[in-house]
C-alpha cells in the first residue's frame, strides 16, 4: 500500500507545461514532443518512488530539460542539416498556422533569452536554479526572461493572441 | 507554477491527446503500466472502466467522483496509472450490448484483486445468480456457505468493485425492496427493469 497520486494526474496537470518548455528548448517540431514522450516515460519509471513531498512540476522540467539536452547531443552527432521548420506562409484563420507562428517566433530568440524562458517563466524554475542551468546570475536570468518576452509580444500581432483557455 | 501570460504560449488539445495516447501504448507494451482507465456513456450514468494487465479490475459510477476511484486504485493496485482504452475495448462493447438488451452475460477477464476474504467468495459467487432473476440478501449468505452472515452479504454487494459485470443489483431485500446500491438506488431499478423487459 502506498499514498502516491495517480500518475494519470501528472499528466493532466503538468503535460502542458512541460510541452511549452519542450517545445521553447527544442522548437516546435518532432524533437519537442520526442523529448515529451521520453519526459513522461522516465517520470512514469521513477513515479512509485518519488518522494511524496516532491513538488511534481519542477521535478518534471528538470527532467525535460535532460531529455531536452539528449536530443541535442543526438541532434549534434547527427550533424546532418535537415530544413528548420519551413517557413509556411501565414494563413491567419488557422489556429494551426498561429501557433507554428508563436513557437517560430520563440525559435528565433537569442538562446539566453530562449532558454530564460523555457525554464523560469514557462517552466516555473526558481530565477537561481535557471541561473544554474544557463550561466550568469539570477538577475540576469530575469532580464533575459523579460527581454524575451517583450520581442515577442513586439513581434506578435495582438488581435492574433488566442483568445480561448489555452489549457 | 502557472503564470497567466502563459496564454502567449499556446499548445492545441489534439497535439496532447495524441502524444498521450503515444504515451500510454509506450509505457503498457513496455509494461509500465499498473491500471488504465476509460470512461463510458450508459443509461444509468458514465461509468469508470478499468484494467490491469489481467484483466477488468473496477467499473465505478463517475457519481462516486473520478479522483476517487483514481486516487484508490492507486493506493491499493499501483500508482502508475493512464486514461486509455486499449484494455477496455472489449468491457466497453459487451456492456453497450448489455444496456442495449442483446448482452445476458459478460465474457471478459476479471481481475479480482479487490476483493478479498469473505467478500471476494460473494463476489465469485454473484455470477450464478441468472440474467433477469433475483435473489435475497440471505439466499446469497446461504449459498456463500455461511447462512448467517446476511448483513456481511450486504456489505459485499455494497463494496462490489465490479458492479453490473458481477451482478451484485440481482440482490434484493427479502421483503422484494430493491436496497441500496453503489450506483443509487434508482441505477439498481433501472438495471432490474432492463433485465425483466429482455
Amino acid at each position: 500500500m502506498n499514498d502516491t497520486t495517480p500518475f494519470a494526474h501528472a499528466v493532466h496537470r503538468h503535460g502542458t507545461t512541460v510541452l511549452r518548455v519542450c517545445r521553447a528548448v527544442l522548437g516546435p517540431g518532432q524533437d519537442a514532443e520526442d523529448a515529451w514522450s521520453e519526459t513522461f516515460l522516465a517520470a512514469l519509471r521513477a513515479w512509485p518512488d518519488l518522494a511524496p513531498d516532491t513538488h511534481i512540476e519542477a521535478w518534471l522540467v528538470r527532467v525535460a530539460r535532460r531529455k531536452a539536452v539528449d536530443v541535442i547531443r543526438t541532434r549534434a552527432r547527427q550533424a546532418v542539416p535537415t530544413d528548420r521548420i519551413p517557413e509556411t506562409p501565414s494563413d491567419t484563420d488557422d489556429p494551426q498556422h498561429h501557433d507554428r507562428d508563436v513557437w517560430a517566433a520563440v525559435a528565433a530568440l537569442p538562446e539566453r533569452q530562449r532558454l530564460a524562458l523555457a525554464y523560469h517563466y514557462l517552466g516555473g524554475l526558481p530565477h537561481t536554479e535557471t541561473a544554474g542551468i544557463i550561466g550568469g546570475t539570477p538577475d540576469a536570468v530575469r532580464r533575459a526572461a523579460a527581454d524575451g518576452l517583450r520581442t515577442l509580444r513586439r513581434t506578435l500581432p495582438h488581435d492574433d493572441t488566442p483568445k480561448g483557455p489555452s489549457r | 507554477m502557472n503564470h497567466d501570460d502563459t496564454a502567449l504560449f499556446p499548445v492545441d488539445t489534439d497535439t496532447l491527446t495524441r502524444l498521450h495516447h503515444r504515451l500510454a501504448r509506450t509505457a503498457d507494451a513496455e509494461g509500465l503500466l499498473d491500471v488504465t482507465y476509460h470512461l463510458v456513456d450508459s443509461p444509468i450514468g458514465r461509468l469508470l472502466l478499468a484494467a490491469t494487465d489481467t484483466g477488468l479490475v473496477r467499473v465505478a459510477f463517475e457519481s462516486e467522483g473520478v479522483d476517487r476511484i483514481l486516487q484508490d486504485l492507486a493506493t491499493h493496485l499501483g500508482p502508475r496509472i493512464l486514461a486509455d482504452d486499449t484494455r477496455l475495448r472489449t468491457a466497453a462493447t459487451q456492456l453497450h450490448e448489455y444496456f442495449r438488451g442483446e448482452r445476458r452475460e459478460f465474457d471478459l477477464p476479471l481481475d479480482h484483486r479487490l476483493s478479498t476474504g469473505f467478500r471476494g467468495t460473494v463476489h465469485r459467487i454473484l455470477p450464478r445468480i441468472g440474467y433477469g432473476q433475483t435473489r435475497s440478501y440471505s439466499q446469497v449468505a446461504a449459498l456463500a456457505g455461511n447462512p448467517r452472515a446476511v448483513r456481511a452479504v450486504g456489505t459485499a454487494c455494497a463494496t462490489n468493485p465490479l458492479p453490473i459485470v458481477v451482478p451484485c443489483h440481482r440482490v434484493l431485500r427479502a421483503d422484494g425492496t430493491t436496497g441500496g446500491y453503489v450506483g443509487g438506488t434508482d441505477a439498481k431499478a433501472t438495471l432490474l427493469r432492463l433485465e425483466k423487459a429482455a
